[in-house]
């Protein structure tokens, strides 16, 4: 049984070790630290990958281990792994290596994967607090920097009303369905929903929203991620996300199959809204990690549409989408962080000036990553938008794939202009050699997001049977 | 052979183009003009096989040049008499061109491109003519009128040279517009393009009739009159000709080539290749008739007054051209090209005798600049008298026995606008005696104009370039005589002013007329025109003769005998004067009429509709809304935590609200 | 009207008043004070309801620590609570509606609940009968919500970890006593006898 939870437990162990390891060694030992969380992290990752297959439920149905939840996991944790491997470097540089930050990174993964696994609202309420909690404070772990502080204050204190709202909403939906657990919900929901279900879903989706960072809860993403130091701001765009997106498949597909046609509606107005909102509002930005904030929340919206089409094939597009997601984000943030000029950071997409003349493969593997969040044919992006609009379209949501279309050809734009910054404008100071794991990591994701269409049939074949895994519970 | 009749000048047209520098221009000429000269020795070659020796047709056939559907397009080489006639007088005029321009053009910079342009005109020139079907014939036209672009043109620093490629470019468009719609006819008629076959089906369709703008018309009279419409683009007919005198802005070898002896005759040649389809269409042919007429007294008109010495021949041309199209129209196939092949040997001869005019005059074209030339360069003075005699017609010259056979030919037909066709040209004969006669006393005889002491440094200072150097050196402006390579070709060109007459008559136009053209051209059962003909009396055939005469005396009285006489003639006749020295008022008329009314509609879809509707409405405004859009965005993202809260809880309250009302099921 | 009714409505009505005095007080110091207030009328209605554990749990806990904590932290900073009221006026109007409309929206959903008590009846872990309230939620917590319970655990962990990190300042050159060093000092370490030649001031013997 506990091989189930394999994951949680070596990460849970493992958090202890390093605090142990930390508390005891000060801060000399932080890159050992990190270098035990990466193991840890590694481990869980192995452990997640060779799982029993099928799905068990745990702990009286509080977590439940099945292929679609091993997936995401996997997914969160190749996120928080490229986060610490990147971030190792850079913030010994910057004076900030203590050892807390990796313990700090752990801990929220670990409530990632309760997340993940989460089969009823308790447990999710306290894997969203786990994971949000550790992210707070490393929002706010430079705290010599001010606008660090301010993102995490921010983020703290909007953290805390939507963690309210979901509370309110778990709470309205223990009242009017008597039980917490996602099965007992979905039995509850036989008849006509209740009004006061729909409310509660709207709420506890509102606090989903939120980590999701979809319009109208998006707010404070370009502020966070503007001002949180660079690598934590790789690991807000990639992990969370992808934990955030999979409890929200989990919850609306295993528990509320039987007002899907409510549901779907707020998923395709925050959809659309978040693909229009992304697409237009980057365009105005010049720094680079504010464009970053923008474009998540547009990709956000993206993935909302293979949800939005409500249908297995929709949960596989999305599942693909946050697959490929992950790659492109951690490849362009890889290359963001490696932007330093004589050892200062710079964030400004005019700093990118001519840098396919002062470093061509760099300037080439961003090109590739930036022409694929564009969505351009053969890249790996298209095919991620691909999957989702071919769900949608399906499920005969013609306007929204339409809509989305046209939001991702505006957001071509802002793409397309750093690859113009790059190759076109005159050539600015150059940056400094960035180390092999950043140099790796941008041209590892940039060859994935190449050689995706060559050969795509393992994730697709993954992703379509967890897909129908997870909607084995709806009724046919 | 005939591959390397046509093949040889584009080679030399690549290797002189392609090569750059590393092909100094010596080199160019001389491999260029050595090129041709052998051409043209194959072409005679050719000439006596085919034409006046008994080898009957041949097609060869080089590749498929495409396939579709029905359409199916040989690259192919047709020889045949009609051909070979084509096919020497290109290759002799450009080969003597070649070797003149190696004179005219010595202190040009550009001289590899100026030859390579040259044989690149004589091959699209020889791939019109030995063209076995329409779509390649279209291919050689295009071509030539490539090249002719490109050579008018030549000196790309003028303005006004632009501005004549362009309106020579332009007008051509809308007459290869009507030949291209005549092939998509005669496509949909036969389902073939290539001569033969349609050759062919003509008879058939002799009384087919095709749904045209409401009327049921005749299709052969449509397709002929689109075919036509070509024609007179490049052959600058009536309505069409106001590119030719402006396309004397290009070097003047170029206007002996291609605006006197080969690419303004391709219509008259293409309405001879198509006799077979025009014998079918009586209709057509009176217009061919009738716009010829026209043509030749319009230009003959308008060359009474003109002062610029290459615009008078080429209204000459033009109305000569006009000559040939008459001949065409009543049926005289043989006669047109007869004129064709001789009025290319005087008429390039009296270009490049102007040429040698032009080149002693230190590049003044103004003929009241001129005269007493006689004894500076008396050579050229022989020359260019020698071309007069034959263009006017004197006897036993090469125009006495093409242009007067014209006349009485028009005078024996039958069709309709035959008479009034004939009327034009025995006056425009007159006043082509006459103009003719004037350039050669301005030119030649009197005294230097006043305007040559005064004015010539302002007057041709916009003409020309690089001529500094031996234009106002030590030897001021003293006329000299041409080098040997321009003088040359002028004496080849004379001989065949006064000879070709005489010799080939006989072939082209006489007795051995079935015998030279065999197949090449096609006479309906009931064309008897050269029968006809021989019946006409005595004094019509003279009247031509008389004219001439008649123009000469007038221009010896009015510029020997009476200097100054002109001037007060034209004093007296201001309004005639005029309407005749701004040729009709036709570059005026257009003005109006196409040019003004296109620059308006094109501004009006450039500024109206692109800058405006298009642009505005599409990329530039989508652009502009969407930054709007993007500030609207930016602007909500005030950095204040209550208003992102409170975005929120709007959010919340607003999709609860929704659900309360309803929602959408 | 049982008494235990009668007390519901005294608790509901001085929570929902003291809660309204919470975010209106002008004196942050009084809204602490409204919030203790809040909390022992909610430990109130849970001992209403049976639930004496949760009652003096939040009792202890949020009156005597949590409340408190905020106590010390209003009196210790210099909050200008008016400067931050300041868009209070200008916002109360657009915020005065949405939180009508989404209070009536609730009433009318809740209002619902009552008269169609479709899902009520259920209870996720009914008390056990012969128990008393402590041991029934030791039972569960330890067996059935042990796995929340670690979880918990965690965001406790995360709680501290993040507090340190973000309040600790580890600074160079700060003095703090050492009281393993100091009794370590001898008197050879401590001190230096220095003997100054008369009339040459310190600057000789050194």
């Amino acid at each position: 049984m506990i091989g189930h939870a394999l994951p949680e437990f070596i990460l849970a162990l493992g958090i202890l070790a390093m605090l142990l390891l930390g508390a005891l060694g000060g801060e000399k030992r932080a890159w050992l630290v990190t270098e035990l969380a990466i193991g840890v992290l590694g481990l869980a990752l192995v452990a997640c990958l060779f799982q029993p297959s099928g799905a068990t439920v745990l702990f009286n149905g509080l977590l439940v281990d099945d292929a679609f939840g091993r997936f995401m996991k996997a997914l969160s944790l190749v996120g928080s792994i490229a986060t610490l491997l990147m971030a190792m470097a850079w913030f010994r540089r910057r004076g900030l290596d203590q050892y807390e930050f990796p313990v700090l990174v752990c801990l929220a993964t670990l409530g990632m994967m309760i997340l993940i696994s989460a089969d009823n609202l308790m447990a999710l309420y306290l894997g969203l607090e786990l994971m949000s909690l550790a992210l707070y404070v490393i929002a706010a772990y430079a705290r010599a920097d001010a606008r660090a502080s301010e993102a995490g204050l921010k983020y703290f204190v909007l953290g805390a009303l939507s963690s309210g709202l979901l509370l309110y909403g778990a709470s309205l939906i223990y009242g009017f369905a008597g039980t917490l657990g996602f099965a007992g919900i979905a039995a509850e929901l036989q008849g006509p929903a209740s009004l006061g279900i729909i409310f509660g879903l709207t709420f506890l989706m509102a606090g989903l929203a939120f980590k999701m960072s979809v319009v109208p809860f998006h707010m404070w993403t370009p502020d966070v991620y503007e001002g949180a130091p660079t690598p934590v701001t790789a690991f807000f765009a990639s992990a969370p996300k992808i934990a955030a997106i999979a409890i929200t498949l989990r919850l609306v597909s295993v528990a509320f199959p039987g007002i899907s046609g409510e549901w779907r509606q707020i998923i395709i107005f925050m959809s659309v809204a978040s693909m229009a909102l992304g697409a237009f509002g980057a365009i105005g930005q010049t720094n680079i990690k504010r464009l970053m904030a923008y474009s998540s929340i547009g990709h956000m919206g993206f993935a909302l549409v293979g949800l939005a089409a409500g249908t297995a094939q929709g949960v596989e597009g999305v599942m693909l989408y946050m697959t490929i997601y992950l790659v492109m984000t951690l490849g362009t943030f890889a290359a963001i962080i490696a932007m330093e000029i004589k050892g200062q950071a710079v964030e400004n997409i005019a700093d990118l000036a001519g840098l396919s003349s002062t470093n061509f493969p760099m300037a080439f593997f961003l090109a590739m990553m930036m022409f694929s969040l564009a969505g351009i044919p053969p890249l790996a992006g298209f095919f991620a938008k691909w999957y989702v609009f071919v769900a949608a379209i399906h499920a005969g949501l013609y306007v929204m794939a339409v809509l989305g279309v046209l939001a991702s050809a505006v957001a071509a734009f802002y793409y397309l202009r750093i690859v113009k910054v790059m190759f076109f404008d005159a050539a600015g100071a150059s940056f400094d050699r960035a180390s092999l794991t950043l140099r790796s990591l941008l041209a590892g994701a940039g060859v994935l997001v190449m050689v995706f269409w060559v050969w795509p049939g393992p994730v697709v074949a993954v992703t379509h049977h967890a897909a129908r895994a997870l909607m084995q519970g709806q009724k046919p | 052979m005939i591959d390397a009749i046509v093949f040889l000048p584009l080679l030399g047209a690549l290797v002189a183009g392609l090569s750059g520098s590393s092909l100094s221009a010596r080199n160019a000429e001389v491999l260029t003009t050595g090129l041709l000269m052998l051409a043209a020795l194959l072409s005679w070659v050719a000439f006596f096989q085919y034409g006046l020796g008994g080898a009957p047709l041949d097609v060869h056939v080089i590749a498929n040049w495409m396939t579709a559907g029905k359409l199916s397009v040989d690259w192919a080489l047709r020889v045949d008499t009609m051909t070979v006639v084509m096919l020497v007088v290109v290759t002799t005029v450009s080969s003597l061109v070649h070797l003149y321009s190696i004179g005219y053009m010595a202190d040009d910079p550009s001289r590899p491109r100026f030859f390579a342009y040259l044989s690149l005109f004589t091959f699209a020139m020889l791939m019109l003519v030995t063209a076995d079907n329409l779509v390649q014939l279209f291919f050689g036209w295009e071509g030539v009128g490539l090249a002719s672009y490109l050579l008018i043109g030549f000196w790309y620093e003028k303005p006004s040279a632009n501005a004549a490629a362009i309106k020579a470019f332009v007008v051509n468009r809308v007459g290869d517009f009507g030949f291209a719609l005549g092939i998509f006819l005669v496509f949909a008629l036969t389902g073939s393009v290539s001569f033969d076959t349609i050759f062919a089906a003509a008879p058939g369709l002799a009384h087919k009739t095709i749904h045209v703008f409401g009327l049921d018309a005749n299709a052969m009279t449509v397709a002929c009159l689109l075919l036509f419409m070509g024609a007179m683009g490049k052959s600058a007919q009536f309505l069409l000709h106001t590119w030719l005198p402006d396309a004397m802005e290009g070097p003047t070898p170029v206007s002996a080539l291609i605006h006197a002896a080969t690419m303004v005759t391709a219509g008259v040649f293409m309405v001879a290749r198509l006799s077979p389809l025009f014998e079918f269409s009586p209709v057509a042919l009176s217009v061919v008739t009738i716009v010829g007429g026209m043509t030749a007294f319009f230009a003959a008109t308008v060359g009474l007054v003109q002062n610029d010495i290459k615009r008078v021949i080429a209204y000459s041309t033009c109305s000569q051209l006009g000559y040939m199209f008459v001949a065409m129209g009543v049926g005289g196939y043989s006669l047109g090209m007869f004129h064709l092949f001789t009025h290319a040997f005087f008429k390039a001869l009296l270009f490049l005798g102007a040429g040698s005019v032009i080149h002693a005059m230190h590049h003044e074209q103004d003929m009241r600049n001129m005269g007493g030339l006689r004894k500076d360069i008396p050579f050229t003075f022989w020359m260019m008298t020698i071309g007069t005699l034959a263009l006017t017609g004197f006897p036993f010259t090469a125009g006495y026995y093409s242009k007067d056979a014209i006349i009485e030919a028009a005078y024996a037909s039958h069709r309709f606008g035959a008479v009034f066709a004939w009327a034009m040209v025995v006056i425009a004969a007159g006043l082509t005696s006459f103009y003719s006669w004037r350039l050669v006393f301005m030119t030649f005889f009197g005294t230097r104009g006043a305007l040559a002491v005064a004015g010539h440094h302002d007057d041709h200072a916009h003409d020309d370039r690089a001529h500094d150097d031996h234009g106002h050196g030590d030897h001021g402006h003293v006329p000299h005589e041409s080098p040997l390579t321009m003088l040359v070709p002028l004496a080849v060109l004379a001989l065949g002013a006064l000879f070709a007459g005489l010799l080939f008559r006989n072939s082209f136009i006489g007795e051995g007329f079935a015998g030279f053209w065999k197949h090449a051209l096609f006479l309906a059962p009931g064309n008897h025109l050269l029968h006809n003909m021989e019946e006409v009396p005595t004094y019509i055939s003279l009247l031509p003769t008389l004219m001439m005469v008649v123009g000469f005396v007038v221009a010896w009285l009015m510029y020997i005998r009476w200097p100054g006489s002109a001037a007060r003639l034209a004093g007296a006749n201001p309004l005639l004067y005029k309407f005749l020295l701004n040729k009709w008022y036709f570059d005026e008329l257009y003005d109006f009429l196409f040019v003004r009314p296109a620059f308006w509609i094109g501004r009006l879809f450039w500024k109206g509709g692109d800058g405006a509707v298009i642009d505005g409405l599409g990329p530039d405004g989508i652009a502009s809304r969407t930054l709007d859009v993007t500030a609207q965005v930016v602007r909500l993202q005030s950095g204040y935590v209550y208003h992102y809260a409170f975005a929120m809880m709007l959010g919340v309250a607003a999709f609860i609200s929704w659900y309360l009302a309803g929602g959408v099921h | 009207m049982t008494p235990a009714v009668v007390f519901f409505y005294i608790f509901a009505s001085v929570l929902c008043l003291a809660a309204f005095m919470v975010i209106t007080a002008r004196n942050p110091v009084h809204s602490v004070m409204f919030l203790i207030l809040a909390f022992v009328a909610s430990s109130g209605l849970f001992l209403l309801i049976g639930a004496e554990f949760l009652a003096m749990l939040l009792v202890v806990v949020y009156v005597g620590a949590v409340a408190v904590l905020f106590l010390f932290v209003v009196m210790m900073l210099d909050v200008d609570f008016a400067e931050l009221k300041q868009g209070f006026l200008q916002y109360l109007p657009i915020g005065a509606l949405i939180g009508g409309l989404v209070v009536i929206e609730l009433v009318l959903v809740v209002g619902g609940f009552i008269a169609t008590p479709s899902g009520g009846g259920h209870v996720q872990t009914p008390t056990p009968a012969a128990a008393s309230n402590v041991m029934a939620l030791g039972e569960v917590l330890y067996t059935r919500y042990f796995y929340l319970f670690q979880a918990a655990g965690f965001v406790l962990l995360t709680a501290m970890v993040g507090a340190i990190v973000l309040t600790l300042h580890h600074k160079p050159g700060v003095k703090r006593q050492n009281i393993a060093a100091q009794n370590a000092r001898t008197r050879a370490g401590a001190i230096d006898i220095v003997k100054v030649p008369s009339g040459r001031g310190l600057e000789a013997a050194e």
